[in-house]
């Protein structure tokens, strides 16, 4: 039993529309959160959707709604208690300890299977519906649609935030925009590789892409392209080899691509730099 | 004479309980060159941002080419200090350069063939078109500060600002960057606000000096305020101004003395 054999059931078709889906939010959002320097806010929303999910759970039975609620109140936390770059890390770890534990008190509470709540761990790609895929459709929508509004003034504050607050950009609402679009887009690939491994998606392709290119653009094609790839690769391969979870697949090619990427960054660049101009590039290597 | 493209009267700025400095009154007239002097903490960037817009003015008024200035004006060019960007950070120097144009505008940073045409002209009016599309993380400071002031001019910016930008970078560059700059104000008349602590590299284009010290201001031609019976009243305590082959040295008893407007004299400035 192949891929063939598994692409004709609904659980497998909807299992690759999530991924794509999810892969392309992730995939956008990374350039944003590596030039922010934002990953361990990433990393503490994403693990926060683990405590927003048990109490969806709980509440309402519903994990997926409850791990978006929970990542709107936790981007909000974030905001206003660290609005400074200097104290967010730390901000974002006493958040993260807290939720945590409130995460594992409401697990105690919970009497259905210990497998639901574990599922928003490690991600359970196989038990997509429908209706979640209309959800995660939309969600990648409107992160898309935020994104492409906020793109050009949100780079120029994430580069060079005193002089794009003279130029009259608001960088302080610019950045909490963006934490709530990150958290949104965390919670999501939650659901698909799990809290623990959002990164492999979410960091790692962006990483990799910088590598290879210093034109933003280009950089933002790649890192949704080798996210995609990943993700959609990971889940065809777990067909093939049914023993391994799709999420550690995902998370090996999306690896594999950082490796190769760190491997022959050097060479790409150098090549570029010759191709560009003159005997004085050279110069450009010392730095 | 025309009216005065930079303002201030009476201009006083208090953060929480410290009063900044108080009372200040400067009008600067076409092609002014103004160096901003004095020891770190007295409110010089701080000037800088009263004229951005981004810090309100607590007594007196202030206005940039007849109105008040606000955050996100295209008639006032800003350069700040060279600062260190990541290696890998993926923005070339022409992407830099072009957040001068529509940074701040919404969308996609897709540009027409004319924003295209405007970048390339002011990357090589600047000397710069050869690093353009390096990525900034790995060029020199002299080389970052060259984009800074073609992202600057970008504007056509009535007034320039600029915060320390010869600061890090060696000689050779100090010089390049302060021409470019002298280069604007010649040809288009653009005043110059140039914060240093340094004054010497900048010398021969000054035309006046701001020297802030404590609250405390002084301001007129180089000739005039750096004496040193004009730096003793301003910083309280006795201070000798020596001018050595057209450099100023500051040389004081004490050695609180913070920042000098010329090289420490107990400090090795030997370039």
């Amino acid at each position: 039993m192949g891929i063939g054999f598994y692409l004709q059931f609904p659980f497998a078709q909807h299992a690759l529309e999530a991924a794509f889906l999810v892969a392309v939010s992730c995939g956008l959002i990374g350039p944003f959160v590596i030039t922010r320097t934002m990953s361990f806010a990433v990393h503490g929303t994403s693990e926060l959707a683990f405590t927003g999910a048990v109490a969806g759970l709980l509440i309402a039975n519903n994990p997926l709604v409850g791990a978006l609620v929970g990542a709107l109140v936790v981007a909000t936390l974030i905001g206003l208690l660290g609005q400074r770059a200097s104290e967010r890390d730390s901000t974002i770890g006493v958040i993260l300890a807290a939720g945590l534990g409130l995460g594992v008190f409401l697990l105690g509470y919970y009497h259905g299977y210990a497998s639901e709540a574990l599922n928003i761990l490690f991600g359970n790609i196989f038990g997509i519906s429908s209706s979640q895929i209309l959800l995660l459709g939309l969600i990648a929508i409107a992160v898309a649609a935020v994104l492409t509004v906020i793109w050009r003034p949100l780079l120029f504050a994430s580069v060079d935030p005193d002089v794009a607050r003279a130029r009259g950009v608001r960088t302080g609402l610019l950045g909490i925009v963006f934490l709530f679009v990150l958290a949104v887009t965390v919670t999501e690939a939650a659901q698909i590789v799990g809290t623990l491994l959002v990164l492999s998606l979410a960091i790692t392709p962006a990483a990799a892409a910088q590598r290879l290119s210093p034109n933003p653009f280009v950089v933002t094609v790649l890192s949704i392209a080798m996210a995609v790839i990943a993700a959609d690769g990971g889940l065809l391969l777990s067909f093939q080899f049914a023993t391994v979870k799709p999420s550690v697949l995902i998370v090996a090619i999306s690896f594999a691509f950082y490796v190769a990427a760190r491997l022959v960054g050097p060479a790409v660049a150098s090549r570029r730099r010759r191709r560009s101009a003159g005997p004085e590039m050279a110069e450009l290597g010392r730095g | 004479m025309t009216a005065p493209l930079v303002e201030l009267r009476g201009a006083t700025v208090r953060l929480g309980q410290r009063t900044l400095w108080s009372g200040l009154d400067l009008a600067l007239s076409e092609g002014e060159f103004l160096a901003v002097l004095g020891p770190n903490g007295t409110g010089k960037t701080t000037l800088l941002k009263v004229l951005l817009g981004l810090v309100p003015l607590s007594a007196g008024s202030v206005e940039v080419n007849g109105v008040p200035p606000h955050a996100g004006n295209p008639e006032v060019g800003y350069v700040p200090q060279q600062q260190a960007f990541d290696r890998t950070l993926p923005i070339r120097g022409r992407d830099l350069v072009r957040f001068g144009v529509d940074g701040h505008r919404w969308g996609l940073p897709l540009h027409s063939r004319a924003t295209r045409r405007r970048v390339d002209a002011v990357l090589e009016a600047v000397g710069a078109t050869d690093y353009a599309d390096a990525p900034v993380g790995l060029l020199s400071g002299g080389e970052q500060q060259r984009l800074r002031i073609a992202q600057a001019l970008l504007g056509d910016p009535t007034v320039l600002l600029c915060d320390e930008p010869l600061l890090a970078l060696d000689m050779a560059s100090q010089r390049a960057v302060t021409r470019l700059i002298d280069e604007r104000r010649r040809e288009a008349g653009s005043p110059v606000v140039f914060v240093t602590h340094e004054v010497n590299p900048v010398l021969p284009y000054v035309d006046r000096v701001l020297y802030l010290v404590r609250g405390r201001w002084a301001i007129g031609t180089p000739a005039e305020i750096l004496t040193s019976e004009r730096l003793s009243a301003l910083y309280g305590i006795e201070v000798d101004v020596v001018k050595v082959r057209d450099r100023y040295l500051v040389v004081s008893a004490e050695d609180e003395l913070p920042t000098e407007p010329g090289a420490h004299a107990h400090h090795d400035h030997a370039h």
